[in-house]
């Protein structure tokens, strides 16, 4: 006889699930109270003057101004450096490489590029952007110690080349996500390679860029490692900045030859090396609720674009 | 018999080392309707992006032979790819209207051909669409999402974005596989009138399709032209065996 | 010939179809593909570039350290015993550069964050993929990939500050800082790497294998541990080496929590020293072209080499199973 009515009954299952939600739900518990206790020591110390002042007495006291410029001129120019490179080789490697060995090579390597350490990427801008690069252009351009030292330009090609490999993936995400019928379209009614790249695949892919952009930069904005030796400094009174002159008329501009204070490290220094760790642990707390919401505004503003971009694609 | 199109010679296409296409030789004639009918594999897509050299776009690809087109050998290596798709259209199978507006989407071929004179846009706008039958229906919603329009709607612009760069020949690849029955008559009878300005060559799995739509019929079989010849012969007295047993149903 | 047919080429040399598009669109077409081939090439170049660099400046540690150097140093004592010592001890007048201490530190807290991470990462993935109502993982999954964009620092700053006192005061460990209160910082790292990887294996089995267990009759936990879970195996065994990697080769972490002493140890509540923190404290500080130098561009090598190979299995399997899952 058949026993419809009997509930079929599996203990050990439930507890399984059970035990499954309880750790996925103590994980979300841990973020929160992590997020909670910066917030709460943090905000206390959050005014106007913490974020454009600058550090005094020893960076015991005052606010953190040099070290929110350094970090976005620093991310500034790695954008520049990273973006246009990385989606026109995704570009290539997608749109016009033929599928071979060599490109299979390639997209292998790009893909572990993005598993090495970062502090390996620091190693690298060492011994290729200071030594090789910038003693290099010392010695042909006779400056002395002008270029083969530290300084905020090594520090942005290195995060640069460290971020590469994100840029490169989500815009061949971006790229691949294009149906191959929108192609054949353009190419069906006569255009040419570039006006179908330009006018049908980039208008398609820009979210999916776009995203990998802002990933980008918020992963830059967080490193510490690549840039302990590059050219981040403990304390500089004055911001990387030099009056460009044309004539009489005068802008302040980035000067990528200095040093630069930078907010990651700044939490680092603060921290570990400073005179004393306890009295300025409210600066602390604060910088690091500061570069919490700067990375957390932008890993949601990426994942926003994110989620729009493959819900246009499922409607397509 | 009307003048001749297009002409190809022992026509041979290789997908790497596997023969896609066998010694194909036929002549597709001048404003009329050709339809390549035969079993899916046998080669009938693949010959008809043989015709605007679609297939240049497939890595691993290597065609032997001649295709001309008004005398021209369009696989003569001083022809200019891009200057022959504008001058001959492409229907696909499945609508692949760009994700942009209506009127962008008609109005991209000419665009790119130089043309951005809104008067004259406007002006292709209205006549494409007139053309293809669709204009009463997309009339006021030019500026919306092309991807709003039904099934049929959407493949009837696919055709009318064809139209907008002006082409003498059109090729349409399953048109209407993937519509019902209502929207597949209206494109039947839109490729029965645009057959008094142009050449048109559309591959069909379906028979009685190409029974209606088609002056001439080839029928391929296994990357070999088994049969070419007007629609009523082939559909009524065959000379083949293995076309009487495709156009009968007793395989396929 | 027939009169149709010389007629038909008689066409040509009016033809439309032999004509070639403007000589301008043609040039700046291949200008436009030379820039972006050119693109892909520099990208290339600096892909090569830190190769090269990297083992360029490494290799000339072995100029005057030996590569046994790098395993062991013997000291001959007083007594005239010879003792094989294994230290990392690179300023010292008489230089050990022995990278036992500095593998054993990075394992002594990259394993046993890869053991927490695999727990609660597995479970998190089987949660969201499995049990969570799909409306709350549009939310949930988000979720778990911010937890992996909160910089590194900020992970080491919370363990220094909040962490290590509080296992101070539950624990009592030999050291404040050690092993054990790094590998729960890495664990912060690792564990979103693992859940959202997980998630993805499980998601990509086809819910065909699903229906087909319910349809016998299987439990809900049934379908996941007999079915799920082993058709995902290898998708979430990448996901764990990928963890793995990432474990060996974080820095500030280690750098800030794991007490920076270069133990030889299996007590988790030691301090250790790992190779990245090696670098990141000692790289500031050393002057260049020294075998310390140099030394320490061998220890990129070393991570290099490691994370690059644990990058490339799990890549294989990774690939592997997208080929299975496919039909």
């Amino acid at each position: 006889m058949l026993a419809l009515h009997k509930k079929k009954r599996d203990f050990v299952g439930t507890i399984s699930i059970w035990i499954v939600r309880i750790m996925f739900f103590s994980l979300v518990l841990a973020l929160l109270l992590l997020l909670g206790k910066i917030v709460a020591q943090g905000i206390g110390t959050i005014s106007f003057e913490f974020i454009f002042d600058d550090p005094k007495n020893n960076m015991t006291e005052g606010g953190i101004w040099p070290a929110i410029f350094g970090t976005i001129a620093v991310t500034f120019i790695m954008i520049l450096l990273a973006v246009p490179l990385g989606v026109c080789s995704a570009i290539y490697l997608n749109e016009y490489a033929k599928d071979s060995f060599f490109t299979r090579i390639i997209r292998t390597s790009i893909n572990n590029l993005a598993g090495i350490p970062s502090i390996v990427f620091g190693l690298f801008g060492l011994g290729f952007f200071i030594l090789f690069i910038g003693r290099g252009m010392d010695e042909v351009l006779e400056t002395g110690l002008l270029f083969g030292q530290p300084a905020l330009i090594w520090a942005s090609a290195t995060l640069a080349v460290l971020v590469l490999p994100i840029v490169i993936v989500s815009t061949l995400e971006a790229l691949n996500s294009v149906p191959k019928s929108h192609r054949d379209a353009s190419y069906g009614l006569g255009a040419t390679k570039w006006q179908t790249i330009k006018n049908v695949v980039l208008p398609q892919a820009r979210p999916g860029i776009l995203t990998g952009t802002i990933l980008a930069i918020s992963r830059g904005a967080g490193e510490t490692a690549p840039i302990l030796f590059l050219g981040a400094a403990f304390f500089l009174p004055n911001l990387p900045v030099t009056d460009l002159c044309i004539g009489d008329y005068c802008i302040p501009m980035i000067n990528p030859a200095k040093q630069f204070m930078y907010l990651a490290y700044h939490i680092f220094i603060l921290a570990t090396q400073s005179s004393n760790p306890t009295k300025t642990l409210p600066i602390q707390y604060g910088s690091t609720l500061v570069l919490i919401v700067l990375t957390f505004l932008l890993n949601i503003t990426a994942i926003i674009f994110r989620y729009r971009f493959r819900k246009s694609l499922g409607r397509l | 018999m009307k003048e001749i199109k297009i002409v190809t010679k022992d026509l041979n296409l290789y997908y790497g080392n596997k023969q896609a296409l066998k010694n194909i030789t036929l002549n597709i004639p001048d404003k009329r309707v050709t339809a390549f009918i035969g079993p899916s594999g046998c080669g009938k897509s693949t010959f008809l992006r043989v015709l605007n050299r679609m297939n240049d776009l497939i890595d691993n690809v290597k065609i032997e032979g001649e295709v001309s087109v008004d005398g021209v050998n369009i696989y003569d290596k001083n022809i200019d790819v891009v200057n022959l798709r504008k001058n001959i259209g492409m229907v696909f199978q499945k609508s692949n209207l760009f994700p942009k507006t209506i009127y962008e989407n008609i109005v991209y071929g000419p665009k790119i051909n130089g043309i951005n004179d809104k008067k004259t846009l406007n002006e292709i706008v209205e006549r494409t669409c007139v053309q293809s039958a669709i204009w009463d229906e997309v009339k006021d919603r030019l500026n919306e999402n092309a991807l709003s329009l039904s099934g049929g709607q959407q493949q009837r612009l696919c055709i009318a974005r064809a139209l907008a760069v002006e082409p003498e020949i059109i090729l349409m690849d399953e048109p209407a596989s993937a519509l019902d029955p209502i929207s597949t008559a209206k494109i039947e009878e839109l490729i029965h009138d645009l057959k008094q300005k142009y050449t048109i060559v559309i591959v069909t799995h379906n028979m009685q399709q190409a029974a209606r739509v088609s002056d001439m019929t080839a029928f391929f079989y296994l990357g070999e032209l088994i049969e070419f010849d007007r629609t009523t012969k082939i559909f009524t007295n065959p000379s083949k065996k293995q076309t009487e047993d495709y156009v009968t149903g007793r395989f396929g | 010939m027939n009169e149709q047919e010389q007629e038909f080429y008689s066409r040509s040399t009016d033809s439309k179809y032999g004509k070639k598009i403007h000589k301008f669109t043609r040039t700046k077409e291949s200008l436009i593909k030379l820039f972006f081939t050119l693109n892909g090439v520099a990208a290339l170049i600096f892909i090569i570039l830190i190769f090269i660099f990297l083992f360029k400046e490494g290799f000339r540690a072995l100029e005057h350290i030996g590569l046994l150097d790098f395993l062991y140093s013997s000291r001959t004592a007083a007594d005239g015993t010879t003792k094989t010592i294994f230290e990392w001890y690179p300023t010292s007048d008489d230089p050990r550069f022995s990278l036992v201490p500095l593998i054993l530190g990075t394992l002594m807290t990259a394993i046993p964050a890869t053991i927490i991470s695999t727990i609660f990462g597995v479970a998190a993935g089987i949660y969201l993929s499995e049990v969570a109502n799909p409306k709350w993982k549009e939310f949930l999954k988000p979720l778990i990939e911010l937890f992996a964009g909160i910089p590194t620092v900020v992970i080491g700053f919370i363990m220094l500050v909040i962490g290590a006192s509080f296992f101070n005061d539950l624990l009592h460990p030999d050291n404040r800082l050690n092993a054990f209160v790094a590998s729960i910082g890495l664990s912060f790292v690792i564990i979103p790497v693992i859940a959202s990887l997980t998630e993805d294996a499980l998601h990509s089995i086809p819910n065909d294998l699903r229906m087909a267990s319910y349809g016998l009759g299987a439990t809900k936990w049934q379908t996941i541990s007999k079915v799920i879970l082993p058709a995902a195996f290898s998708g979430v065994s990448a996901s764990i080496i990928l963890g793995f990697g990432r474990a060996i080769g974080e820095t500030m972490i280690v750098l800030m929590a794991a007490g920076n002493a270069a133990n030889i140890t299996s007590n988790i509540f030691l301090s250790v020293r790992t190779m990245t923190a090696t670098i990141a404290a000692e790289m500031g500080e050393v002057s260049q072209g020294s075998d310390h130098y140099y030394s320490l561009f061998f220890i990129g090598i070393v991570l290099f080499t490691i994370t690059f190979i644990l990058n490339l299995i799990a890549e294989i399997i990774i690939n592997k199973m997208r080929k299975k899952n496919t039909f």
